[in-house]
């Protein structure tokens, strides 16, 4: 199997998670772009620890899957103080720091 | 070794279109569905590559707990968007150029360093004990550290979400 055939779906997805970032208004369905973002990360890094048979792209993978856990839960902690104190996820509303 | 392309294929695609799904689709329920279609993918990919244990960790931190969490964070927010704002249009045009050049230039790196390199043709899986044997020697640092930060998110969290007294 190629190693780009893991890499070039990695980058799709990558993409995908990028738009859903930029034209999504909802900040629940922004957080969940942000998942994919980082799972096409930990494609990249499994496929190069499979490509140069280390173990070390699984260990990488480990901490990223942590890390993001954290990041969901502090994330939907702020939308769910967001909609408490607005009524509203909608991130156009979220203007308070506009110059 | 044909088997292995028909997988990795079929997982591929079905990857794709339900990530498309996640951020195009209307009800925000039906996005985070989809979002298990993309996590179980990922899993069954580093099944199918030998990483074992991130594939297992794969299905019990993201489809076990984070959908959890997501679900949850749909139940307690209602989203009152009528279904043509939810999508933002004005920056639906932008948003998309961004996506495909930055797909594009990927493509073009990927395929220009990457083009003819093969994953190996034995496979080896990379069992669970290795990877504790490394998490737990050279790694060990950065273990604890992660399980500070995590205390950390844990903490955070719940002192952000928390009603105030009397607010």
């Amino acid at each position: 199997m190629y190693l780009n055939a893991m890499l070039l779906l990695a980058a799709i997805l990558f993409c995908i998670g990028v738009y859903g970032v930029l034209a999504r208004r909802n900040g629940v369905l922004v957080l969940m772009s942000i998942e994919l973002i980082l799972n096409a990360v930990n494609i990249n890094l499994i496929a190069f620890g499979a490509f140069h048979t280390t173990i070390i792209g699984q260990i990488f993978t480990l901490f990223v899957i942590t890390v993001a856990a954290a990041e969901v839960g502090v994330g939907l902690a702020i939308v769910l103080l967001l909609y408490r104190n607005r009524r509203s996820i909608d991130l156009h509303q979220v203007d308070l720091m506009r110059g | 070794m044909i088997a292995e392309h028909v997988a990795f294929g079929i997982i591929a695609a079905v990857m794709i279109a339900a990530a498309f799904r996640v951020v195009t689709t209307r009800d925000i329920v039906h996005a985070a569905l989809y979002l298990v279609i993309v996590l179980a993918g990922v899993a069954a990919l580093f099944l199918l590559v030998g990483a074992e244990f991130a594939g297992i960790t794969q299905v019990l931190i993201y489809i076990g707990a984070v959908i959890v969490l997501f679900l949850f964070g749909i139940m307690l927010t209602r989203s009152d968007f009528d279904d043509d704002e939810e999508t933002d249009h004005k920056h639906k045009f932008p948003a998309t150029l961004t996506a495909a050049l930055l797909l594009a230039v990927m493509i073009v790196a990927l395929v220009d360093r990457f083009g003819n390199d093969k994953l190996p043709n034995n496979l080896t899986p990379q069992t669970t004990a290795q990877v504790s044997d490394e998490l737990f020697s050279q790694f060990i640092v950065p273990f604890e550290a992660v399980s500070v930060l995590l205390l950390a998110a844990l903490i955070g969290a719940i002192v952000i979400a928390r009603r105030e007294e009397g607010g």
